[in-house]
């Protein structure tokens, strides 16, 4: 049984270990090959950028090793696929290798695209690359004031980011000493502060408390750099000194070029994960065309719901369990508070107060995550 | 014909139903229908609210075994 996974972010990686320690008999045996195929050769935890543009981490805090984080059970390449012949049950590479498979898992994430609104790449400033969130470091660094106006695109990875860069900045320009002459302006694409209801419900009254300003249905339509003036869909527009952006986001190129989802997302079964069409072709992360959150903890969960059916399928011939939809993000609320959501496709969240002590907790996730992707959290 | 195009929220908190669609209104065509199914009530206003202010078109809304089905037209 060959078993390849292509992408070596949060889920693929976190797939791969979850089954290298299932099928770990079935590996030495010589009856399971498993394979990775990722673009790099360094993993990234992605969270960790909204703290880097902040100056609250660095660079190298953000990078390990790929195969450092893996199995010996996994065969890694740093050699992504260009190619997904599904019909043949094979994919090719940059590097011209072909590999067959008898199970492919697809985990290729997402990327940000500010260059699909007029003017945004230019003019704003965002923290969903390395490169972009240090630019933004030094922005922040030398801004001396004004309004500071948050605004995004539909679909965007990490619905937290948006309240979170706002209750972030909020503490930065204090400690700066600046805020008496700063505003922040918060927009959002629907008619709340945030799309979960039991968020919006603690947020709004924080932002109140805050003096943070806000404007709901403003979906970016364009931005007048010259006039620094950002305008909705909806008709309304609203002035900047400092614009700041969680861009809409796309699936990776790759799929889009082998047709294997608009945009890149690729339609997938909610429960099983498998690809629409396709039962031996399945999909986690970001990758998925499913309504649930963008987020690593949503690939997280979908991996250990994969790693135990994929498993199940090499033993006993049939997966065990469906995924059930559930998402855990924490939500920072400032530099030392935080809360977190956590629902599922049947329970919405019950956030509560935001506290220290889950601050911390995330922090010390931020150091976690690297047990988490060898998957022994 | 314009395509009608099924928009599956059902089940979905986060990004939600109208997310969703703000979405699938960006990859859509003028004059092509999507169709939104969501579990959450709340569908049944919000959606209305945000189709008459970006100026789409509403065609209808009914619910059948707790599913909302919220039918809307891209008109820009």
């Amino acid at each position: 049984m060959r078993i390849l996974i292509v992408g070596g972010g949060m889920g693929g990686t976190i797939l791969a270990n979850n089954l290298a320690r299932r099928l770990a008999g079935e590996i030495r045996d010589g009856k399971v090959k498993l394979t990775m195929l990722s673009a790099s050769d360094k993993h990234m935890y992605q969270p960790g950028l909204l703290y880097l543009a902040v100056g609250r981490m660095v660079p190298d805090d953000l990078y390990r090793d790929q195969r450092g984080l893996l199995e010996p059970g996994v065969e890694f390449h740093v050699d992504p696929v260009e190619e997904f012949r599904l019909d043949r049950n094979e994919v090719k590479t940059k590097g011209g290798k072909v590999h067959g498979y008898d199970i492919l898992a697809i985990a290729t994430g997402s990327r940000p695209m500010p260059e699909e609104t007029p003017g945004l790449a230019e003019n704003a400033e965002m923290f969903y690359t390395e490169e972009s969130a240090l630019k933004m470091f030094r922005r922040l660094q030398k801004f001396e004031g004004g309004k500071v106006v948050i605004a995004m695109g539909v679909p965007h990875k990490c619905p937290m980011a948006p309240l979170e860069i706002a209750f972030m900045l909020y503490d930065y320009f204090k400690d700066r000493g600046i805020l008496d002459k700063t505003r922040i302006h918060y927009t959002y694409p629907i008619g709340r502060v945030h799309t979960l209801e039991n968020v919006a419900k603690w947020a709004a009254p924080e932002m109140d408390r805050l003096g943070i300003t806000y404007e709901t249905l403003f979906n970016l339509k364009e931005v007048d750099g010259a006039k620094r003036i950002v305008k909705s869909e909806e008709g309304s527009e609203t002035d900047y000194d400092l614009l700041i952006t969680i861009p809409a986001h796309r699936g990776m190129e790759v799929i889009e070029k082998n047709n294997l989802g608009a945009r890149g997302w690729i339609p997938t079964h909610r429960h099983r994960l498998n690809m629409e069409g396709r039962d031996n072709v399945y999909v986690l992360g970001d990758t998925t065309n499913l309504p649930i959150s963008k987020a690593g903890s949503t690939a997280h969960f979908e991996a250990e719901a994969l790693g135990e059916n994929i498993a199940a399928i090499v033993k006993l011939g049939a997966p065990v369990r469906d995924y059930d939809g559930k998402v855990f993000c924490f939500i920072e609320a400032g530099k030392d508070r935080a809360t977190y959501a956590m629902f599922d496709y049947q329970n919405p969240p019950q956030p509560r107060a935001p506290t220290r002590a889950v601050h911390w907790f995330k922090v010390a996730y931020n150091k976690l995550y690297w047990a988490s992707a060898r998957g022994l959290l | 014909m314009a395509a009608r195009r099924i928009v599956d929220a059902r089940g979905s908190f986060c990004p939600g139903p109208l997310m969703e669609l703000i979405a699938a209104m960006k990859a859509a065509q003028v004059g092509d229908e999507l169709e939104v199914l969501s579990t959450d009530k709340g569908s049944a206003n919000d959606i209305p609210e945000w189709i008459h202010k970006v100026k789409h078109e509403l065609i209808g809304t009914t619910e059948a075994s707790g599913v909302w089905h919220i039918v809307v037209k891209k008109l820009k």
